[in-house]
């Protein structure tokens, strides 16, 4: 018999377990990389220079070095700094870590939503005599806000399935409970097989869900630009 | 640190030769699903679908496990299957390969789809053939924007080739967790080194792609 439904069984519920810390874990990591994607943004408009410059390699230099390698520096290598060095617990590493890796990509969704708002608009803006405040919370962030909403989603699908990676460290999630239980059994297709179902029943219909917001907002964004050129044209006032 | 350095450095074999493994096997992948996906018949179409959901909708991390484990065992109780003894490199290379050509096929599909309505037309009025309009026609302008999102690919296969070290091939991450293993004092630096030599890995096609970035637009008709 390949499948063994009795293992199946046996496993299930374990591997639902782990679904909880593997769900909790991800939005955790989801918040943390929302909020510091915003402090990367507000970094990089400092007026000098050289910090900006700073900034970016140091946003590069996290981006493109593996996140598995980042979690086993903050795990293993972070308590060992002389004076500032923390013992982390493998939850707390691994929200740290992901939400940082993550925060990088995060911050280029904003920029992106930001640098889509017309210029014309920041000068309207000036010209109305607005605070600074007032023509972020009412003119820039109303417009660069809704485009990247399903951008945004789909970071919180890639997260969730970055999950797994935290296994390594030792956080019990799905991937680590059923590598386990293959470890004791020496059973693996039926453990893993239940962990990639659960992968795909969980970001299957969200993808599908990010798709239809994505062209929905492409639709409302067509009809703009629609109704735009219509009174360009003088077909409607 | 000399001794990091050369442990490192042995890591960086096996890291390269199965990010190029993959990398070519990957893109075969991504383009023969990217043109399938607009392929005329419905079975084509959706069997490629099915696959392209399966491993962009489950996890890296357990594709490679699934593989280097998994595999294994349902090779073995299915009969008409040949005893399947996966050595860890190329368990790596199926689960990144399929991953990220299911990834870079939806690329593919998206820049074929990019290229304008009329360049078909003019194609068609031209009497070229099916073949002839994409090889002579569509390619070439699509190639060309699907080059940014190809090199974001390969930084992000360059980096989930860290996960190998997992099912315990001896790449960068690896030979590093080795080497801190033996000298705990080291391991600040040895970490360091590790993310370093990653970076240094990666910097160029950084750079690759920033270049296509800004090239990509020339000499396109697209919507």
């Amino acid at each position: 018999m390949i499948w063994d439904w009795n293992v199946a069984k046996d496993v299930f519920p374990l591997i639902f377990q782990a679904m909880w810390l593997t769900l909790g874990l991800t939005l955790a990591c989801y918040a943390v990389s929302l909020i510091l994607g915003i402090g990367w943004i507000l970094l990089r408009r400092i007026p000098w220079a050289w910090c900006r410059w700073a900034v970016t390699a140091v946003m590069e230099f996290i981006r493109s070095t593996p996140p598995l390698v980042q979690l086993y520096f903050l795990f293993y290598a972070w308590p060992l700094v002389p004076h500032v060095g923390v013992t982390l617990s493998p939850v707390a590493a691994a929200i740290i870590g992901l939400g940082v890796h993550y925060s990088t990509y995060t911050a280029e969704v904003y920029r992106s939503g930001i640098d889509a708002v017309d210029k014309g608009q920041w000068e309207a803006a000036v010209a109305l005599n607005f605070s600074r405040v007032r023509t972020w919370t009412k003119i820039i962030l109303p417009q660069a806000i809704p485009p990247i909403i399903p951008m945004l989603g789909n970071y919180l699908i890639i997260m969730f399935k970055e999950i797994p990676t935290t296994a390594s460290i030792g956080v019990m999630g799905m991937m680590l409970t059923a590598k386990m239980y293959g470890a004791q059994h020496w059973v693996y297709l039926e453990p893993f097989t239940i962990v990639a179902f659960f992968f795909l029943v969980m970001s299957y219909p969200s993808s599908l869900l990010i798709q239809y917001l994505e062209k929905k907002m492409n639709r409302r964004l067509d009809k703009k630009e629609i109704l735009r050129q219509q009174k360009q044209k003088g077909v409607i006032a | 640190m000399v001794d990091v350095f050369q442990v490192l450095s042995k890591g960086i074999q096996t890291t390269l030769l199965l990010l190029l493994t993959s990398a070519v096997l990957a893109f075969i992948i991504a383009v023969m699903a990217g043109l399938g996906r607009l392929a005329k018949s419905r079975w084509i179409r959706w069997t490629i679908r099915v696959y392209v959901e399966f491993f962009r909708g489950t996890s890296l991390v357990v594709q490679l496990f699934w593989v280097y484990y998994a595999l294994p065992m349902l090779a073995q109780a299915l009969p008409f299957l040949p005893p399947l003894n996966l050595s860890s490199f190329w368990a790596g290379v199926i689960a990144i390969s399929l991953n990220y050509g299911a990834y870079a096929s939806e690329t593919v599909r998206s820049c074929i789809l990019a290229v304008d309505r009329g360049q078909h037309e003019a194609a068609i009025a031209l009497n070229m053939t099916r073949f002839q309009r994409m090889r002579l026609i569509i390619l070439p302008q699509a190639v060309r924007m699907m080059l940014p999102d190809f090199g974001n690919n390969f930084i992000q296969m360059l980096k989930s080739t860290s996960l190998v070290s997992l099912i315990g091939l001896t790449d960068i991450t690896y030979a590093g967790m080795v080497f801190r293993n033996n000298h705990i004092d080291l391991g600040i630096l040895t970490f360091a080194m590790m993310l370093i030599f990653y970076f240094l890995l990666a910097l160029p096609f950084i750079w690759m792609t920033r270049r296509a970035e800004q090239s990509v637009s020339r000499g396109v008709a697209s919507r």
